[in-house]
């Protein structure tokens, strides 16, 4: 067992706290799709960190190859399963946080449906609509 | 050295607890296929510091096949997830 080295040392440490404050937020955020932002960028960052580290202090050409492989093949899947998991969560249908302010997918699908909490009554879909087409 | 990693492992496994909780605890079926998608990614840092710990590079490969399962079962997660719908 050889020594790593600073750098490789100082990389994986930082993605190791990546890791852990992800799945923190993971575990305390409200809502499915918090988690799902928080713990997909926290997560795919810190893990790409520590296969970076990993090519760094790896004892051969051959490991530093396969990290870099690695690291690439998570940047470009991890990105399309969480979307591809809130799509599935909004079209199975669980409901937004409560506090959540905005639902852009919601009201592009459904114009004519309102929210409950919003304080305001919404517009209704056709002038929604002849608004959208109004507009330049 | 040795210490160093050992600390790394236990990061991670704290981090992959946190994830058995969600899995665990999780109100929805998205929730839990949140956390298992990140239990996979994290299980690739932890082939990471198998592969630092022994100096193989083999962990490696099952790293990178690893995160392709992972991706794979995710997705297939999602869409029996999208096809289960409440309200059409």
């Amino acid at each position: 067992m050889n020594d790593i080295g600073t750098v490789a040392k100082v990389l994986i440490g930082v993605g190791l706290a990546f890791d852990v404050f992800g799945c923190v937020g993971l575990v305390r955020l409200p809502d499915v799709y918090n988690r799902v932002q928080a713990a997909t960028k926290c997560v795919t960052l810190g893990t790409c960190l520590i296969l970076a580290g990993t090519a760094v202090g790896g004892t051969s050409a051959a490991m530093a190859f396969k990290a870099l492989l690695g690291a690439v093949f998570i940047l470009l899947t991890s990105p399309v399963a969480a979307h591809a998991i809130a799509r599935g969560a909004y079209k199975s249908g669980v409901r937004l946080w409560e506090g959540s302010v905005m639902d852009r997918y919601g009201e592009e699908k459904h114009p004519e449906r309102t929210r409950p909490e919003r304080a305001e009554p919404a517009p209704p879909g056709e002038a929604l609509g002849a608004a959208r087409e109004s507009a330049p | 050295m040795t210490t160093f990693l050992l600390t790394v492992a236990a990061g991670l496994l704290l981090a992959a607890f946190l994830c058995l909780y969600r899995i665990g605890r999780g109100p929805s079926a998205p929730d839990r296929t949140v956390a298992i998608d990140i239990l996979g990614t994290l299980m690739v840092g932890f082939c990471c510091v198998m592969a630092l710990w022994t100096g193989q590079d083999f962990y490696m490969n099952i790293a990178i096949a690893w995160a392709l399962l992972s991706f794979i079962g995710t997705i297939a997660l999602a869409k029996y997830l999208e096809g289960r719908q409440y309200d059409e």
